[in-house]
């Protein structure tokens, strides 16, 4: 079970916390014409690295707040949490 | 006489306390400190057990976790457990144990017969068998497979066990109590460090309690002893005996299997059975020492075979003679210790070296002791069915592969020994990638992957010296990481004695006229032979062989089998052992009951209940209850001999004339707040928010990014920017996560909060023609007509002095309100409106009743918004706006949501108007078609409508709203069912919606 740093909180047992994917995923602008391409690679197309990744975590069981963390999905290290507004 | 090769005087046991227990039947004694396996031997029974696929019979191989066939059906405080390990068990008094896998008795085997009928099961039998033809499958094979396979048998009763678990932290968690643990758990103490020292037996010392070596002047217990009780005086540190590390997880995390009941005799009610660790640690010793492996040679199974460190366990712990005339077969010194320990409690040991003759302190001690010594020899087979009888024994020729003199030389027990494979098994769950040893021909530990080093036999490293320098060196290391501390103690000086190098020798050549099985893995009844004709037949990756074999499968995960099977597959490759790679370590080390995993997480303690403020009520009033996730929701108020069927029309029926009342609390309620807060639910809700007044409520739907319908509900403003918002009981907790990501990442810039407020307000639906007449007696001070309080209107109101905020909304289709009061005040509210209503005819309604209401009215529910269907799919066209951007809408312009044969939503009624069609079922036009019949559709939600008085459906269909007025067939396999059915409208009662707007 993972030890994750909640930047609100501090380190927490991973079952307090759900998983929320790839952080540098951005959503199209609104009212904006968004080509399929575009739209499919925002809802659908994932990389699946293997390695470091930068992904979303949410404290539900906690702040509730949304987060990031730099993880490597092979080895499960967690390398460094920051809080939306920060860079990673 | 009973417990006839119990040696006098040795061992650890407590010769004072006799205790009886049962074996097969038959009763026994042996002492307290024996285990189940300890005291069997004692009273010299060898067979225990019949192999898994041959049904050969099978005895005690070793003394610890590396037993691969003593295990037992054991029988102990009422309940029976399978596969319990003979040689880990404590013996305590009433305990009965049977063996497994042979029927009538392990003595009298008919299974047996498979092993005179070995040709035919050669590797991968089961699947080149079974496979034709295919038909017999499931009637034939699969039952005969499952009664063949298998080794005990699971209980069925429920088990009344306690067991518990536990979440500890620590500085340092060392792992097993042998020197090397011993040395660095006591180094790390001392600092000051919170230590947690594990030991799987119930005795700490591991080798140090057979060993013949000296630390500080004392014997090796002596000095295991002097330490543990030193560090049981320390607060810092936490001895555990009987307890297993069976996991190292990420992160540091290790998973613990403590067994606190079962070797009591008497334990309170308050005494768990088991309990489970999760210990997250700073840093991790792992010094879980080595096992013994065996050479492998003819009929290697037989009983009285076993590993010479077992035998050399028995005699020196538990104070028993596994054989009077013992052959000591090896490669290497260590087994001398166990050949002179048996010279010393009166047996006549032979001693099989596969070594050139040599000297060492030990070989020349063997020979000072008049031990007989035959070098360059080796066994070839063992004689004898139930037990060994005599050695097929041969002098090897110079390059070992031959035999110059064979001859058969009697004896009561083989003990085998084929130098030492370090225990890596929790260094490789840690992710430490393991290397392979030549000079000790096994893999060792690599780079440390987490805050983790082996060390001792674990890493390798089998002299006593080493591994009590390691143990204090690490533990010292520890202590500066923890505290930034250097550790004053005083290594120990050690005697012991020195030990030549092992020969590589790990396997008997068998002659060409001599016929015997020779087991690699004794767990899972793999053969030599075995393994080459996977190999002949194309498997390469040691992967694919285990699996095609079964090597180093099942419980003992082939402790003892492993590194033969790869020298097996090195050697037919022609490869060297590394080249070949190991298959995967995985967790659990040892077996691990069910029970202990969940813990007390049973019944209801499974998850946590929901119940709302009138739950007390509605058990008085013969509620009948459904689960709705954590909740508990009122199904149908049963009235006499009702079925769920009959008191759901009734109560259905009683909202559609007169008034209801239906507990609503469960429903998701969001406060959402800000400024902002219009411009966020106008991005949310497909349709438009701006404009929505004071005072007013809005029904929504809301979509994910992928078009698919997420959840809906209605909203209501109660102030300038304060919005209240409802969801289905459902996805309660996942549109406010749903939310809270795009506030907090997506638009952050937006002023606006969101807080679940659910637990806050309890509520009640008062649907029906009346409701308004009820309403109007609840609050007599308030002008509930249709101008004041229309629909989608809001209001707030003193009910007897309990502020109440009320809705007119309603998702029965019937004029009704849904009147909220904070929770402390809703059983209050409950009762005043049933007391109120009373005149007006009003009866509670549960999900069935609420359920045959919309579906009859044609409003969607969970059934229909699957995550598979977009708002055109259902009917809610017109919820979506086509002048704003939301969230979801760009995905509705993709083609395939497009197609003008989607599936839609539609209503079925039965051709006979009186058959109810099954949920589920699947939309056909022919019924008899021939398979795999092309599926139209499926039927999402059946009730029995009150209103016409005939079964009704929604389903949804291809081209749905196209095939209104045809017929069709709603098919269910599962319930034997095939019904005609006509496509109707979706809406079947109150097509207009002009009651809600009454």
């Amino acid at each position: 079970m993972l030890h994750i740093k909640c930047p609100y909180c501090g380190i927490r047992s991973q079952n307090e916390f759900a998983y929320g994917g790839d952080a540098s995923v951005k959503r199209p602008e609104l009212n904006k014409d968004v080509p399929d391409k575009e739209w499919d690679d925002f809802v659908y197309n994932r990389k699946s690295l293997r390695g470091k990744h930068i992904e979303l975590w949410h404290h539900v069981s906690g702040c509730r707040q949304w987060f990031k963390a730099q993880r490597d999905t092979a080895t499960h290290e967690i390398f460094k949490t920051a809080t939306m507004n920060e860079e990673i | 006489m009973s417990q006839e090769f119990r040696i006098k005087e040795k061992g650890y046991i407590n010769r004072n306390k006799l205790i009886n227990f049962k074996f097969n039947g038959k009763s026994y004694t042996g002492y307290e400190g024996d285990t189940l396996a300890s005291a069997l031997l004692a009273n010299g029974i060898h067979l225990v057990g019949r192999s898994f696929k041959y049904h050969r019979p099978r005895g005690f191989f070793a003394a610890g976790v590396d037993e691969p066939n003593a295990k037992l059906q054991v029988k102990l405080n009422g309940h029976s457990e399978p596969n319990v390990n003979a040689t880990e068990i404590e013996l305590v008094e009433g305990i009965s144990a049977t063996s497994q896998n042979c029927w009538p008795s392990v003595d009298f085997d008919v299974g047996a017969i498979n092993n005179l009928l070995n040709k035919f099961f050669p590797a991968g039998f089961y699947y080149k068998t079974f496979m034709w033809p295919k038909s017999f499958w499931y009637k034939i094979y699969e039952p005969f497979i499952r009664k063949a396979a298998g080794l005990g048998v699971a209980s069925t009763e429920k088990d009344r066990e306690r067991y518990e678990h536990k979440f500890e932290y620590c500085d340092l968690l060392v792992t097993g109590s042998g020197p090397a643990g011993l040395a660095s758990a006591y180094a790390a103490a001392k600092s000051g460090a919170k230590v947690i020292l594990a030991e799987d037996k119930h005795r700490f010392g591991g080798s140090l309690l057979m060993d013949d070596v000296s630390i500080d002047n004392l014997s090796g217990k002596d000095w295991a002893d002097k330490i543990i009780s030193e560090l049981k005086e320390m607060p810092n540190v936490t001895v555990k005996n009987r307890s297993q590390i069976f996991g190292y997880y990420d992160h540091n995390m290790l998973v613990m299997f403590e067994r606190t009941g079962d070797h009591l005799e008497k334990k309170s009610e308050f005494t768990p059975r088991q309990r489970l660790w999760y210990i997250r640690c700073k840093e991790v010793i792992l010094s879980t020492g080595s096992i013994e492996r065996p050479i492998v040679f003819g009929n290697n199974d037989t009983p009285g075979v076993m590993l010479s460190s077992g035998a050399k366990e028995y005699m020196k712990v538990y104070g028993v003679l596994v054989g009077r005339k013992p052959i000591i077969f090896t490669n290497n010194d260590s087994a001398y210790e166990t050949a002179i320990e048996f010279k010393n409690n009166g047996a006549d040991p032979l001693i099989l070296d596969t070594r050139k003759e040599q000297d060492s302190d030990l070989i020349n001690e063997a020979k000072n002791k008049g031990i007989n010594i035959k070098f360059n020899h080796a066994v070839i087979k063992a004689n004898g069915y139930k037990k060994v009888k005599s050695a097929t024994i041969g002098e090897l020729s110079e390059d070992k592969t031959k035999y110059d003199n064979i001859s058969t030389i009697k004896c009561d027990c083989i003990c085998v020994s084929g130098f030492w494979t370090p225990s890596v098994h929790l260094t490789s769950q840690s992710g430490n990638k393991l290397k392979f040893n030549k000079e000790i021909d096994a893999f060792i530990p690599d780079k440390s992957k987490q805050n983790e080093i082996t060390i001792g036999a674990a890493n390798g490293s089998f002299t006593l010296h080493d591994s009590i320098n390691a143990g204090f060196h690490a533990g010292n290391e520890v202590s500066k990481k923890i505290n930034n501390k250097n550790v004053d103690v005083q290594i120990p000086t050690v005697t012991e004695k020195k030990h030549n190098t092992h020969d590589k020798f790990w396997c008997a050549p068998l002659p060409k006229n001599i016929k015997a099985k020779r087991f690699v893995d004794f767990q899972n009844d793999v053969s030599v032979t075995d393994i080459e004709i996977a190999l002949r037949e194309g498997y390469r990756s040691i992967e694919h062989v285990k699996r095609y074999t079964t090597l180093g499968m099942a419980t003992d995960q082939g402790r003892t089998s492993n590194l033969n099977g790869l020298q097996l597959v090195s050697n037919i490759e022609n490869k060297i052992v590394p080249e070949v790679g190991h298959t995967t370590f995985r967790p659990p080390f040892t077996p691990v009951t069910i029970g202990t995993i969940v813990g007390r997480e049973v019944g209801k303690h499974f998850m946590p209940t929901r119940l709302t403020p009138m739950h007390n009520w509605h058990i008085k009033n013969n509620a009948v209850f459904v689960d709705a996730g954590a909740w508990k929701r009122p199904r149908y108020y049963k009235i006499g001999n009702e079925n769920m069927l009959e008191a759901a029309n009734r109560e259905a029926k009683n909202v559609r004339d007169k008034v209801g009342i239906c507990d609503v609390t469960t429903l998701g309620k969001i406060d959402v707040k800000g400024p902002d807060a219009a411009e966020f639910l106008n991005r949310v809700y497909t349709n438009a928010w701006m404009k929505l007044p004071i005072g007013k409520a809005r029904y929504g739907v809301m979509l994910r990014e992928d078009g698919m319908v997420m959840d809906d509900g209605t909203t209501t403003r109660i102030s300038e920017n304060h919005y209240h918002m409802t969801t289905t009981t459902a996805q309660a907790a996942n549109v406010l996560s749903h939310l809270e990501y795009y506030l907090q990442i997506v638009w952050p810039e937006l002023n606006v909060n969101v807080l679940s407020t659910t637990e806050q307000w309890a509520g009640a639906a008062l649907a029906g023609p009346k409701s308004r007449d009820v309403l109007a007696k609840l609050f007599p001070n308030l002008n509930v007509s249709n101008e004041s309080l229309p629909f989608m209107g809001f209001t707030e109101g003193d009910l007897f002095g309990v502020p109440a905020r009320i809705f007119r909304i309603s998702f029965s289709g019937e004029l009704a309100y849904e009147i909220n009061v904070k929770s402390d005040h809703g059983l209050f509210m409950w009762e005043k409106i049933m007391e109120i209503g009373k005149e007006f005819g009003i009866q509670p309604y549960g999900t069935e009743a609420l359920s045959t209401l919309r579906i009859e009215m044609g409003h969607v529910a969970g059934p229909e918004l699957d995550g598979r269907t977009i708002p055109y799919d259902v009917s809610l066209d017109g919820m979506v706006s086509k002048k704003k951007d939301f969230i979801g809408k760009r995905s509705l312009s993709k083609s395939a949501f497009n197609q003008s044969d989607r599936q839609k939503i539609v209503g079925l009624v039965p051709i006979d108007r009186k058959t109810s069609i099954p949920e589920g079922s699947h939309l056909v036009i022919d019924k008899n078609a021939k398979l795999p019949n092309p599926k139209l559709g499926h039927v999402s939600s059946s009730c029995w409508s009150v209103e016409n008085n005939n079964p009704f459906s929604l389903a949804i269909l291809k081209d749905g709203k196209n095939m209104i007025g045809k017929k069709l067939f709603a098919v269910s396999p599962l319930k034997n069912k095939s019904i005609e059915v006509e496509v109707i409208s979706s809406h079947y009662v109150d097509h207009e919606g002009k009651r809600v707007r009454s």
